[in-house]
This record gives C-alpha cells, sequence and structure tokens, in this order.
C-alpha cells in the first residue's frame, strides 16, 4: 500500500513522469515556436542535452548573496510544483491525492513559484535580477484575481473544491461545460501571463534586464530552476485541461492518451500566443489584466451562481 | 552593482548586454522603471581607419573603407569613389551609374529589413524577426551571386563598377525583389495592425521636428519627424538624377514613425531597383582612372540607408590621400539618443536606442579608457610614451628591443 503510494507520487504519475514529459514539452514548445517562425529547431533531445550540461557545470554564488537561500530557492520551487502535480488527475478522473478544496492547494502551490524567483532575485544582489524580481510581484498582481476566479468559476456549477471531483461532474455532463467557454478563453491568457511567456515575458525580457532573476544563476541551481519552469508548464496546463476540458472515456489508457492530446493543443495555442505577439511593457500587463480579464471573470463567477441555482 | 540613492537605481546597459549588437555603455538611472538620466559612452570600437587611409594608396584605401561598416559598405565605397572621380575629373559611364544605384537599393533593403528584425527583437517579437532575417538572407544570396561577398560586396572602383549586370542576375533580383514586395507588404500590415506592436512603438522614443533639427539627425530619424531630407532628392548623384525617388515622411516622430519610414522606404526602394533594371543603358562599366590624383579637396554626400553619409577627402597629388575623414549616419544621431531616453521607461531603452540604428564602430574616432575618475586627453607623444613607460613597469623595455 506504502509502496504502491511511493510509487504513485514519485514515479508515475508522480514526480519522474511529469519530469520527462516536462521535458518533451520544452521540446516541443521550441519546436513548434521554430516552425512557426520558419526555423528548423532543436532536436528531440535538445532540452535533456541542456539540463545534463547545466548540471555538470561548476556552481558559482554571487560574493553579496546569501547562499543557503540561493541554493534551497531552486529546490523550493520544484518540490512545489512536485506536490501540486499529485492532485491533478492524468490517467483517469481522479487523481494520486484528491479532498475537497485541493483547487486551493494546487493554487497556492502556484503561488510560492513566482515567490521563489522573487527571492531568488532579491537575494543576487544584482540590478537586473533586483528589477526582474519587483516585476515578478508586479506581474503576481496583474494575474492572480482573473486566474483564480477563471479556475473557481467552474468549480462553482460542479459544487465541489476538489479538481478531481470537478473533473468528474463534468465528464458526466459535458454540455455544462460550454458555459464555461468565456473564462476558458479569459483562462488561458491568465495562464499564460502565469507562466510569464510572451507577451507576458516582462519579469525576464532578455534585451531589458537580460534574463531577470536568473542572471546571476548557474550550473546545477539554473538546471533545477529551469526544470522547475518546465515542470510548471506541465503543471499549469495539466491543471487548466482538468478543469476546461474534463472529458473522460472511462478505459485508463484512452484517457491517458487523451490527456497527451488535451495538454497539447493547450500548449499550441500558447505557442501560438508567444509567436505572433511582441512583449507587453509590465503597466499594459496590469491594465490588460485588470481591464479585460477581471471582469470577464467576475461576470462568469456571477452567471456561475445564478445557473447553479438554475441546475 | 548598482548605487541605491534615494530610490534612485543606476543600472549599466553594455557594454556587454544581450540588446547590443556592438559595445557601447549606457548608465541608465532610473526612479521605478522611470528613466531619469542617460549617460552615452562610446569608445569600444575605434580601428584607426581614418589615420590608415593617410599611409595607403588610394586604391588600398578604396577596401578600407568599404569596411568602414558592415552593412551600409557600399554607401562608403560610393561616397568615396565620387569622391576621387571628383577629384580626378572622370566622368563614369551611366551604366555603371545605375549598378551602383542597383546595389545601393539592395543594400538599403537589406540594411532595413535587419533593423525591422533587431528592433522587433528588442521588444520580444521574435517571430518578425526571423522572419524578415529569412528575406534579408535572400538579398544577401543575391548580393554575393552578383559581388562575391555576403557584405562588403567590392562592387565599387574608381570610374566605375567591377562587374556588369547580366540577364541572369536582372531576372534574379526582380524575382526576389518581387516575393520581397509581398513579404513587406505583409509586414506593413502588421506594423499598422498588431496592437502589441503598436503600444511597443508608439510614443517612445519622441524627437519632434524641432529636436530633430536642433540635434541634427539624419535619415528615417528626421524622416519619421517630418523633415523631408533625403540627399537622393536634395542633392541627386550618379542615377539618381535620372531615377525618380519618391521621399517617405512621416509625422510621428517617434519609434513608431521610424518603423513605418523604413518600411515604406523598402517598398520605394524595390520600385528604384525594378526601374533602375529596365532603363539601364547599355555600354561600358568603368573609365580609366589615373594613379595619381590631382590635388584638391571634395565633400560627398550619399544616402546610406541609415541615413547621410558624409566623405572627406583632401589630395597632395600623390598616390595616397592627405586626409581622409567619414561621417557616417550614426555620429549625427547620437546627440538625440539621450533626448529620446529621458523620461522613457526602462522597457523602452533598448528599442530607442536601436530605433536610430546605431553603428558604434562606424562612428568610434577615439578610445576611452576608463581607469578611474580622472579624466585627460593625451596626444600622440604622450601617448606614446605612456605605452613606453607601461611596458618599462613591465620589465620591457621598448628601445632595447631589435626589430
Amino acid at each position: 500500500m506504502i509502496l504502491k503510494m511511493l510509487i504513485k507520487v514519485f514515479i508515475f504519475p508522480g514526480f519522474l513522469f511529469m519530469s520527462i514529459y516536462s521535458f518533451l514539452m520544452e521540446y516541443l514548445d521550441r519546436k513548434i515556436y521554430a516552425r512557426m517562425q520558419s526555423r528548423t529547431g532543436p532536436p528531440w533531445y535538445q532540452p535533456i542535452a541542456d539540463f545534463f550540461k547545466l548540471i555538470g557545470k561548476s556552481e558559482i554564488i554571487p560574493k553579496d548573496a546569501n547562499p543557503t537561500m540561493f541554493r534551497l530557492l531552486p529546490l523550493i520551487a520544484l518540490a512545489s510544483v512536485a506536490a501540486a502535480f499529485a492532485y491533478i488527475p492524468i490517467y483517469s478522473a481522479t487523481a494520486t491525492f484528491s479532498f475537497d478544496g485541493d483547487i486551493v492547494v494546487v493554487l497556492y502551490f502556484l503561488t510560492i513559484i513566482p515567490l521563489t524567483s522573487f527571492l531568488a532575485g532579491w537575494y543576487s544582489r544584482n540590478a537586473y535580477a533586483t528589477i526582474g524580481a519587483t516585476r515578478i510581484l508586479t506581474q503576481m498582481f496583474a494575474y492572480e484575481v482573473p486566474l483564480f476566479m477563471c479556475m473557481l468559476a467552474p468549480a462553482l456549477i460542479a459544487d465541489t473544491w476538489s479538481i478531481s471531483q470537478i473533473s468528474a461532474y463534468y465528464a458526466v455532463h459535458p454540455l455544462h461545460a460550454l458555459i464555461n467557454i468565456p473564462v476558458c478563453l479569459t483562462g488561458i491568457i491568465a495562464i499564460q501571463c502565469k507562466l510569464e511567456r510572451a507577451p507576458f515575458d516582462t519579469p525576464e525580457a532578455e534585451t531589458e534586464i537580460v534574463s531577470g532573476v536568473l542572471v546571476e544563476y548557474g550550473g546545477n541551481l539554473l538546471a533545477i530552476f529551469k526544470m522547475a519552469t518546465n515542470c510548471e508548464l506541465v503543471l499549469v496546463i495539466s491543471f487548466f485541461s482538468a478543469i476546461f476540458l474534463p472529458f473522460f472515456t472511462g478505459i485508463a489508457w484512452v484517457d491517458f492518451i487523451l490527456y497527451f492530446v488535451k495538454t497539447l493543443l493547450v500548449l499550441f495555442i500558447l505557442v501560438l500566443m508567444r509567436a505572433t505577439m511582441a512583449r507587453l511593457e509590465i503597466n499594459n500587463t496590469i491594465r490588460f489584466c485588470w481591464r479585460y480579464l477581471s471582469p470577464i471573470a467576475f461576470a462568469q463567477l456571477i452567471i456561475n451562481i445564478l445557473v447553479r441555482s438554475v441546475l | 552593482m548598482s548605487n541605491i540613492d534615494k530610490n534612485k537605481v543606476t543600472i549599466p546597459i553594455g557594454p556587454q548586454h544581450p540588446s547590443l549588437d556592438e559595445p557601447a555603455a549606457f548608465s541608465i538611472t532610473l526612479e521605478g522603471e522611470k528613466v531619469v538620466n542617460a549617460v552615452i559612452g562610446v569608445g569600444y570600437n575605434h580601428r584607426g581607419l581614418e589615420k590608415a587611409c593617410e599611409s595607403r594608396t588610394y586604391i588600398q584605401d578604396l577596401y578600407i573603407v568599404e569596411r568602414v561598416c558592415g552593412i551600409c559598405s557600399h554607401a562608403h565605397s560610393t561616397a568615396f569613389c565620387i569622391s576621387i572621380e571628383e577629384l580626378a575629373g572622370i566622368k563614369v559611364p551611366m551604366r555603371a551609374e545605375y549598378i551602383r544605384v542597383i546595389v545601393a537599393e539592395l543594400e538599403r533593403l537589406h540594411s532595413h529589413l535587419l533593423w525591422l528584425g533587431t528592433a522587433c527583437h528588442e521588444i520580444g517579437y521574435d517571430t518578425m524577426f526571423m522572419y524578415t532575417w529569412r528575406d534579408r538572407e535572400k538579398i544577401l544570396d543575391l548580393l554575393a551571386s552578383y559581388g562575391g561577398n555576403r557584405i562588403n560586396y567590392g562592387v565599387n572602383k574608381f570610374g566605375g563598377v567591377k562587374r556588369d549586370f547580366d540577364e541572369t542576375t536582372s531576372s534574379d533580383v526582380i524575382k526576389t525583389i518581387n516575393k520581397l514586395d509581398d513579404n513587406i507588404k505583409h509586414y506593413l500590415e502588421i506594423a499598422l495592425t498588431e496592437t502589441t506592436l503598436i503600444s511597443r512603438l508608439m510614443g517612445i522614443g519622441v524627437l519632434s521636428r524641432k529636436d530633430a533639427l536642433k540635434f541634427g539627425a539624419v535619415g528615417p530619424v528626421a524622416k519619421a519627424a517630418g523633415i523631408d531630407y533625403d540627399i537622393r532628392v536634395a542633392e541627386p548623384y550618379g542615377a539618381y538624377k535620372e531615377i525618380p525617388v519618391k521621399l517617405i515622411t512621416d509625422n510621428h516622430a517617434d519609434v513608431y514613425g521610424r518603423t513605418v519610414v523604413r518600411i515604406f522606404e523598402m517598398q520605394e526602394s524595390i520600385k528604384i531597383i525594378k526601374y533602375a533594371i529596365k532603363n539601364m543603358p547599355a555600354g561600358e562599366i568603368s573609365a580609366r582612372v589615373p594613379r595619381r590624383i590631382p590635388a584638391g579637396e571634395v565633400l560627398t554626400r550619399v544616402e546610406a540607408p541609415r541615413g547621410e553619409n558624409i566623405h572627406f577627402v583632401r589630395s597632395n597629388g600623390t598616390d595616397k590621400p592627405d586626409r581622409v575623414r567619414v561621417k557616417a549616419p550614426t555620429e549625427s544621431n547620437w546627440h538625440g539618443v539621450q533626448h529620446m531616453l529621458k523620461g522613457g521607461k526602462l522597457a523602452d531603452v533598448p528599442i530607442t536606442i536601436a530605433a536610430i540604428d546605431p553603428c558604434y564602430s562606424c562612428t568610434d574616432r577615439a578610445i576611452v579608457v576608463n581607469t578611474g575618475n580622472d579624466t585627460k586627453i593625451m596626444d600622440w607623444k604622450q601617448l606614446r610614451q605612456y605605452s613606453i613607460d607601461w611596458y618599462k613597469k613591465e620589465g620591457i623595455d621598448i628601445a632595447a628591443l631589435k626589430l
């Protein structure tokens, strides 16, 4: 029983599966992005090669930085992603762990990642990193509210705070998922903003502040941070598809394939957004999120409350 | 690295920074995200080309002058050739003048495509960057197949051009630029409609007409501010005397205006190339030039892709020039940059700098060695003595060396 649980947490559908899928997703992200720009793009093993190359590099910690925090933060980021992933349903409507309220826990873990990035930038004591860190926090204020409202709106109809039960509810009532279409569209923009990808990549704007918070990071610490970022991509997309695309057949292996189809579809839309837009300025990001995303998400919340009383 | 003083942070952009193509040090003082002061430091790329020209023959100088700039190499060599031809009193065959114009406009096309790509990269729009550079590659292939090199094509020589423009080359050029014309229309449509792009370009790095005149801006920077000045129109040289050139201006006076001006200029270049190929006269492609150039002074102005390009040559009657002075367009556009940066945001600094299409190595005429707070200017003798003393301190006696 315990062994089975450990396998579920660490191997499948837990940490190991998430890591491998994150490499695949990074490859597809880069490859599709490259094809959209009429480039060839990297070979399939490039993300893994990058990872192991970084692991082999020496660790350099700035003189002014706090070494303990500097080393610890990437691990915290990766750990919080791994912990949140246990609550996401993969091959059926039920996740490894689930309880009523786990959607809040996942959202909480999602908040930890930008906080670790912020602290990483802050503890680096570098001008670029500091600016990147403040931008991360500013951007958090922009997307947190619309993202949370977007994710909670479907939960209102399902009348549960558990991701697995939300999935299960919409699997039984697939037509009810159509009510959530507006919030699904705003949600996909909000997760793009959450993942800090173009056009919302202001915190790591390469041409302005070099690479933001990670400017002082190198070697295995950078490798872990990069891995955490890629795993975050897997986590957020899986979370999004569990809530907004909860279509299951009931057969485990078909659902498992369906999981890949759904997540890669979302990835494709995210890449399309990344490829077709210029980077927004931080004040425009905030304005956009509060002027367009938040009102739509808020209206959906009210609609869903009304719909719930009818259903 | 940072000096924190009353909420003001000074951050360095350069000499090594991802947004700079060449080393230059910008010291940006920020209040939050707002730029309150910008100090520009150049002087990392001095190559002593002007001095080198004085100790070489005119023919050798042509190769040096062509390497002043990697992008507008043809504009520099054209200006130098026109100067020498004027001094020697040579009449260049019209066919050669037409070929020079075609190459110059192809150069303008690839320069503007390059600029559009880097500008889009600065604002995080990498797809456009890849697209424009893909198109630019086609132009470079054309120039390589005609001149032999992707840049520094070596087309010009005193009295004309080195290679004739045959039928296959003409048809290749027409085919490529026709395809490019469609792509440029697409880019123009994106520039005029894409919201994120417009929000990053509109109202950024404003240099009004008055300021542009005050700071002496040239090229697309001046044209974007509504200054209708282009050497090809104001003072036509070579085949531009016969080819109609439409002057492109815009009234935005910001980075957006500069983008639009450059895209329209590309369309105009395509028209010029088509006209030139259609109306190219037959005949010789070069005239004979004496080795010794008569004594005299000449100042030539040529419209490079980045703006007005000035060459001054003084000859003393030998086979070597007495003085060569090159004023690249960036030298004129530098002065306005600080004004453009002030009051903007940190996010706009890279695009504002990129918008003048700076070419640092064309501009640098001195080296700045920053060892401390004291600044001093040394003349040639002092500099020589300094280097001798420095080596003596290291244990090397230059005077004792036998070379």
